[in-house]
């Protein structure tokens, strides 16, 4: 559904050169949630804007359900100066129409009523007035605000804003949503119950949602899929559970942090990934009782993803690596995904280099 | 001088004044604000984002800004009977009052529209609004009360200006100030001049912040001065909530407690 290949963006001011994307690639299948992490300044509210081309890419190329944007004439805000006159032309704008963007600051209209913000995209459009109405009293509806509509965005809370901030973005029938850090200026009740909205617009409109977030919690709770940005490139993409399969995955890792030391020499800390139907197994419990071995727990994050239990346990085995391969091989005869955790060289949580010790 | 010799004379004045400065003031509300709006659109970063024109329209109107009234009246002679006819009277006074005060709201309208938050700009780009668009549904209604405000101030500039138009017989109040109260020693009369001058500020003002102040839905204070007493009103009601579009104190709280951004 969205698809950019090779997507590069360099601002220049002052002679400086900053890339804040370097060459992006990124697949959004249709009806799926999206979800692009990363810390600030990776990149991700570059590569939002570009995908409706508020920002030109520098090069490389951007599809929003089959057409090219980039080759649509017109710029978007930020192009090189002296830039030509004249905005976007019309068949990008058109293009834009039919993109729904949600923002963090919700960036309603403080002049206008609830409702007329929600007509606003459909006055673009050109909707006759009654139309107008009829359709931004159905979306208010949709949302759960339908009492609201004659009052002004400054009279709303946080999460009723945004609420009227994805109507608003639904105006237009767009097939895809773009979320720019849409539940981060809310607390965590209100964000989830927005993220809920979207999950439910998603299923019933069958939506596109590509969101971008710095907060794992928004991923874990509805995303399908997710990709990880750092200094402007992707590092790792995929669906939630192929992640989760992947030895190693940062993302899998920031997912379910699992943290914990071993308690002392000659331990063997392992990280084992649990994911549908092992899930349900009391496998710590077996191996305890098979092998006879005292199994402590480190760390350990449960979560349901998508409707499926996943998580990730970091456990401590006594003994070297050598001495426990045979109680691990029973882990993964289980079904479960098991990385032994290279601490042996220092005492620090989380230790980024994991033996490439994969399932399979 | 007796008062029944005075009123006559209050009374053209006043008439005068308020024909000069209600048509410069127009003209300039109209030229100023696209001069205005140009000015913020052709910035850096701006929509239409132009450095020639943005650079050219701004020095434009530094070198208008800067002259003095007398001279730009002076200076537009020849442009003024070109369009009026004539060099002296009311009519005359117009253009040159216009012409000066064209760039002078220019200057506010530049300050108003830039405050609008550039998010909404966005918000109607992704929305597929053209620049037009963004002109009409964003950057002039959201600055509205700040235009009104800016208007009243120029509106009162106007009142200043107008009297200096003497020179050019166009009469008014100032004219009248200098001319009877201050060459002829008329000091009465002068001060009831004055006086009148103080009363039309003063209403002209309030009619501008009300105004100014209805037409805010933002719940802060930040667009348009408010009065005072207005506003203490308001903030004693703090607290409840708020049962009509107007109020504007309980929605402030949530604006202010809203995290900031998180890039």
């Amino acid at each position: 559904m969205i698809t950019t290949t090779d997507l590069t963006k360099v601002y220049r001011s002052r002679g400086r050169e900053v890339t804040a994307l370097d060459g992006v690639d990124l697949h959004v299948r249709e009806g799926e949630v999206y979800g692009v992490v990363g810390q600030s300044g990776a990149g991700k509210s570059t590569l939002i804007r570009c995908v409706n081309l508020l920002e030109r890419p520098t090069s490389g190329t951007v599809s929003v359900a089959g057409q090219d944007l980039t080759a649509l004439a017109g710029r978007g805000r930020g192009a090189p100066p002296g830039g030509s006159w004249g905005s976007a032309g019309s068949a990008l704008r058109q293009a834009r129409s039919r993109i729904g963007m949600v923002f963090q600051h919700f960036n309603l209209l403080s002049s206008r009523t609830v409702r007329d913000n929600v007509e606003l995209p459909l006055e673009i459009l050109g909707v006759s007035g009654r139309e107008r109405t009829r359709k931004a009293l159905e979306l208010l509806e949709l949302v759960g605000l339908a009492d609201k509509a004659k009052a002004y965005p400054a009279q709303l809370s946080g999460g009723q804003k945004q609420r009227v901030g994805v109507a608003r973005a639904l105006a237009g029938d767009p097939k895809v949503l773009l979320s720019d850090e849409a539940t981060s200026a809310l607390d965590p009740e209100t964000t989830r119950s927005i993220l809920q909205l979207l999950r439910d617009l998603n299923r019933q409109l069958g939506l596109t949602v590509l969101l971008i977030t710095h907060e794992m919690d928004v991923v874990k709770t509805i995303c399908d899929s997710a990709a990880l940005m750092r200094d402007g490139r992707i590092v790792e993409s995929g669906s939630v559970s192929e992640l989760l399969a992947t030895p190693g995955s940062e993302l899998a890792r920031e997912l379910f942090p699992v943290g914990g030391v071993p308690s002392g020499e000659d331990r063997t800390v392992v990280d084992v990934t649990f994911q549908g139907e092992a899930a349900t197994k009391p496998v710590i419990s077996q191996l305890s009782r098979m092998y006879n071995i005292d199994i402590s727990i480190l760390g350990a994050a449960m979560d349901t993803v998508g409707g499926h239990q996943v998580g990730r346990m970091r456990i401590e085995l006594p003994g070297r690596f050598e001495e426990n391969v045979v109680p691990i091989g029973f882990l993964r005869e289980q079904g479960l995904q098991v990385d032994v955790a290279a601490i042996a060289d220092g005492p620090r949580a989380n230790p980024t280099p994991l033996l490439k010790e994969g399932a399979k | 001088m007796t008062w029944s010799e005075m009123e006559p004379l209050l009374e053209q004045a006043c008439w005068d004044t308020l024909y000069m400065v209600g048509w410069s003031a127009l003209i300039a509300v109209l030229g100023g604000l696209p001069l205005g709006v140009l000015l913020v659109l052709t910035d850096r970063g701006g929509v239409l984002q132009n450095v020639v024109v943005n650079k050219v329209v701004g020095q434009v109107v530094n070198i208008a800004r800067s002259m003095p009234f007398i001279i730009l009246m002076v200076a537009l002679i020849s442009f003024t009977r070109a369009i009026v006819g004539t060099t002296i009277g009311p009519e005359a006074a117009i253009v040159p009052l216009a012409i000066g005060a064209i760039p002078f709201y220019a200057r506010l309208v530049e300050t108003s529209v830039r405050e609008v938050d550039g998010g909404l700009v966005e918000a109607v780009q992704s929305m597929g609004g053209s620049t037009w668009t963004v002109v009409r549904k964003v950057l002039l209604p959201e600055s509205l009360p700040s235009l009104i405000s800016s208007a009243t101030t120029t509106v009162v500039a106007l009142i200043g200006y107008s009297a200096m138009a003497g020179t050019v017989g166009a009469g008014g109040l100032g004219d009248l100030a200098v001319r009877y109260g201050y060459l002829r020693f008329e000091t009465k009369l002068m001060w009831i001049t004055v006086a009148i001058l103080a009363v039309v500020i003063a209403i002209i003002q309030f009619a501008g912040d009300l105004a100014a102040r209805g037409l805010s839905h933002r719940g802060r204070s930040s667009a348009a001065p408010r009065l005072v007493l207005l506003r203490r009103g308001g903030v004693s009601r703090a607290g409840k909530p708020a049962p009509e579009p107007e109020r504007q104190d309980a929605p402030a709280e949530i604006e202010t407690a809203e995290p900031t951004k998180v890039p």
